[in-house]
């Protein structure tokens, strides 16, 4: 078996709402695989299909090579899952938190110590505090430890850093690296665009459906329009302006720049830029930068998700 | 910049938002215990200023938060919110801000219109004010067709332009926003971020926290919450420059990763 998760045509709606729409991927055994797309993607509609929590409409998929219908126990008892939200038990204390979901998976804390021990160490301080009392990024490594302490051969991660601050975040994903180096197998969400650069491949996700999946430093590469980074003081004022260039495809605000993609596919990058920093000039924005830039993953997906179809309002 | 040194010589102060700040802190400090979870902060906010109020998970930031908008009181310090003491005049304070919290403020159970009708209510508008705010509301939003949907079946973007429009709904002098774009997608953030610029441009004073850190490139100045502690002010690029370091992700890594409190808090 070379695939730790194969995902064939897999539908399932809810009522009138297609949360997936017929996706199909593969994720190599020690890879780590990124679903990256916004809350109401599909994401965790996936996740509960994989951990046999929910049964699709359509379609198969396997996890570990067991069927997620029919070998729905073995796949529990060797899958470690982190749902989305906080999802463990608020009055119960870090120490107790951790022992219960290792007898309920039938084992110790003992036994799974070695692997969870670089995370757990760091909460462990904690170990009386009630489990609601924690902070968002002990919270988190709470949770980690949780679902690896049964040592599952595959990890199943649902947005584990949404609302998590960017230096817990990092350390979150420095862990998933040494997991990954450990051999584990590591399916894992986030809305965060910069956290997808750290997986092996990433499947970029939108309304039910698969719009690319690529490793993330490919997935810039077939951005088929010139794409200019402008600078400014007046950043509302040069966005409204760039929007009203004839040419302009869309126009984001992008960190301390914007990005302008424009709509003539064939035209030199360069002209673009020096075009943009003479009608920005005519228009009174002085002292405006604008160079060529290659796309990255977050400019990759808007497009991507510009050109697919808007989510119906029901999309919950 | 070191926040003390960051406020410039000041006339008197005088009822209003004539100074030019519609927010300014001296010292403002919350215990918990002997737990201190904000530690003498001082800043000021301009009028009109987009002011990202950053900071680690447990940093102390809605602890500050709920001082300024009047959920709390301040164990030591004073500050003025769109002129008003913090802590002897609450209910004009109330009248004057907006307040769109870290989890999602509407009511599910309700539809759109309903919800802006009730929070209309509660503000104090007169029915003809609300029908017509409804209406500028949902256009702005691009939500007419959606105006009689549960706001529970809507997604997460759009319950939150929602909830910053509703925030806006009596005209505030400043809208305080916490975490407004958590789990929200890359344009729809951007959107978001639209929306307060636009906010903004028209007068009002905008303070906002995120833990995304190209978002904090949008706002006019920031500040970085370290152990309750502001241990950074002034403009992304002034920031960037102090530091050394190539984006306000740098920065706030640099300087939160020193703390020593926010694990504990």
């Amino acid at each position: 078996m070379s695939n730790a998760v194969e995902v064939r045509s897999l539908s399932k709606s809810f009522a009138s709402v297609k949360a997936l729409d017929d996706i199909s991927f593969d994720v190599g055994e020690g890879e780590l695989f990124g679903l990256v797309g916004p809350d109401g993607a599909g994401k965790t509609t996936l996740f509960r299909i994989l951990t046999t929590l929910l049964v699709p409409d359509r379609g198969t998929a396997t996890v570990l090579g067991l069927d997620v219908v029919k070998d729905l126990w073995e796949i529990r008892s060797r899958v470690g899952y982190m749902p989305g939200g906080f999802a463990l038990y608020p009055d119960l204390s870090v120490a107790e938190n951790l022992e219960f979901f290792a007898a309920v998976f039938g084992t110790t804390v003992e036994k799974g110590y070695e692997l969870i021990a670089p995370i757990y160490r760091q909460i462990e301080p904690f170990r009386d505090r009630r489990a609601e009392a924690l902070s968002g990024g002990m919270k988190q490594k709470l949770a980690l430890s949780c679902a690896l302490v049964h040592r599952p051969d595959i990890l199943l991660l649902d947005e584990p850093t949404t609302g998590v601050d960017a230096v817990s975040r990092r350390e979150f994903w420095d862990q998933l690296g040494h997991l990954k180096a450990s051999g584990l197998t590591i399916v894992v969400s986030t809305p965060y665009m910069d956290e997808a650069v750290r997986c092996d491949r990433v499947a970029l996700i939108h309304g039910g459906k698969i719009l690319e999946i690529d490793p993330p430093r490919s997935i810039g590469t077939r951005y088929g329009l010139p794409l200019i980074a402008v600078r400014g003081g007046d950043r509302f004022g040069l966005l409204h302006a760039l929007r009203e260039f004839p040419h302009a495809h869309t126009v984001y605000l992008f960190g301390d720049e914007l990005h302008y993609t424009d709509s003539r596919a064939d035209a030199p990058p360069e002209t673009v830029a020096n075009e943009l920093r003479e009608y920005l000039a005519g228009r009174g924005h002085k002292g405006v930068e604008a160079h060529p830039i290659a796309a990255g993953i977050e400019d990759s997906f808007m497009e991507l998700m510009g050109s697919a179809p808007a989510p119906t309002a029901t999309a919950a | 910049m070191i926040p003390s040194a960051a406020a410039p010589a000041r006339a008197p102060r005088a009822t209003g938002v004539a100074n030019g700040f519609a927010i300014d802190a001296r010292d403002l400090t919350r215990r918990f215990g002997s737990f201190v979870a904000v530690d003498h902060i001082t800043f000021d906010v301009g009028t009109g200023e987009v002011f990202g109020f950053l900071g680690a998970n447990g940093a102390g930031k809605t602890t500050a938060i709920k001082m300024l908008v009047g959920l709390l009181a301040p164990s030591e310090g004073v500050a003025h919110v769109a002129g008003f003491d913090i802590a002897t005049q609450r209910d004009q304070i109330r009248r004057n801000i907006g307040y769109m919290s870290q989890r999602f403020s509407l009511y599910a159970d309700l539809t759109v219109r309903e919800n802006i009708r009730l929070y209309g209510g509660i503000y104090g508008l007169t029915p003809g004010q609300i029908v017509e705010r409804t209406t500028t509301m949902l256009d702005t939003l691009g939500l007419s067709s959606n105006a009689d949907d549960l706001v529970g079946k809507l997604p997460l973007g759009w319950k939150q332009k929602l909830a910053f429009s509703v925030a806006l709904l009596h005209n505030p002098k400043i809208v305080f926003l916490d975490e407004p774009t958590s789990g929200v997608d890359p344009m729809t953030r951007r959107q978001f971020w639209e929306l307060i610029y636009a906010a903004a441009a028209r007068g009002t004073t905008v303070f906002v926290t995120t833990h995304y850190m190209d978002e904090a490139e949008y706002c006019d100045r920031i500040s970085i919450m370290v152990d309750g502690k502001i241990a950074a002010l002034g403009t992304p690029t002034e920031l960037k420059e102090k530091f050394g370091a190539e984006s306000v992700d740098d920065v706030f890594v640099r300087l939160a990763r020193g703390a020593t409190k926010g694990e504990t808090a």
